[in-house]
């Protein structure tokens, strides 16, 4: 019976690929997700909405997600990872919309035979994802104005040459 | 001329006050298209890091643009 459940389980894995949110996520259900008889453990990350960001008091975040190309981006990071760390499972989700502090923004999760290799798949996703995925996060602080992170102050007259 | 869908994102939506624009252009490609917009919103900085993407996939600035391509202006990402 268990193995049944795991092999059931790991056909769910392969179709579940990157995925975008418009609800609050749930880090028991997609650790549940990887589960599998072949692996020894699974490491997760979790990106939460944090109260300040560069000395600024932060109240909430809006992320904007172009979601066809963060969808097919998302799943060409999880490819690399799998062939590059040899991991058995692999697994990531991104929040849209507003979120308060606190709040699981991404999710990240890699299931493999070894831990060596399952923490270095991940922290390989989630650094991918914060540098290709066309996802943009909107700050707002207190005191009532807002900015979009990594854009603000950073007018360059030749950046596309 | 060419005809082109473009749109904008995040921070570049904002500063042009619109998610999209049907542009009739000459420019060869998203490098020469995003300085002739500029002259159209003066909002629309360049910033460091910012992308492109030609019909739903990323794109080099000098990529040649064809009649009825769909042009995406990317700001500097900034996921998780």
């Amino acid at each position: 019976m268990v193995t049944a459940y795991c092999f059931f389980h790991r056909s769910l894995v392969v179709e579940l690929g990157f995925r975008v949110s418009h609800a609050a996520l749930d880090p028991a259900r997609c650790s549940a997700e990887l589960v599998d008889a072949h692996c020894g453990g699974l490491v997760t990350f979790e990106g939460w909405v944090r109260d300040h960001n560069e000395g600024r008091r932060v109240l909430k975040l809006e992320y904007e997600v172009y979601e066809p190309l963060a969808i097919k981006e998302g799943e060409q990071v999880l490819t690399e990872a799998k062939r590059r760390f040899g991991v058995q499972h692999v697994f990531g989700i991104h929040r849209a919309g507003v979120l308060e502090i606190g709040e699981c923004a991404v999710w990240v999760g890699v299931s493999s035979a070894h831990r060596a290799e399952a923490f270095d798949a991940c922290r390989y996703i989630i650094d991918e994802i914060k540098q290709r995925l066309p996802i943009w996060k909107k700050e707002y602080y207190h005191g009532g104005d807002s900015g979009w992170v990594n854009c603000e102050r950073c007018a360059h007259p030749h950046a596309h040459a | 001329m060419k005809h082109l869908q473009v749109e904008y994102f995040a921070l570049f939506r904002e500063r042009v006050g619109q998610a999209g624009e049907q542009v009739s252009s000459d420019a060869a490609n998203p490098q020469e298209l995003f300085t002739e917009l500029q002259t159209r919103h003066a909002g629309l900085e360049s910033l460091l890091n910012m992308k492109v993407a030609v019909n739903d996939e990323l794109a080099d600035w000098a990529t040649p643009l064809s009649d009825g391509d769909r042009v995406l202006f990317f700001p500097p990402v900034a996921g998780g």
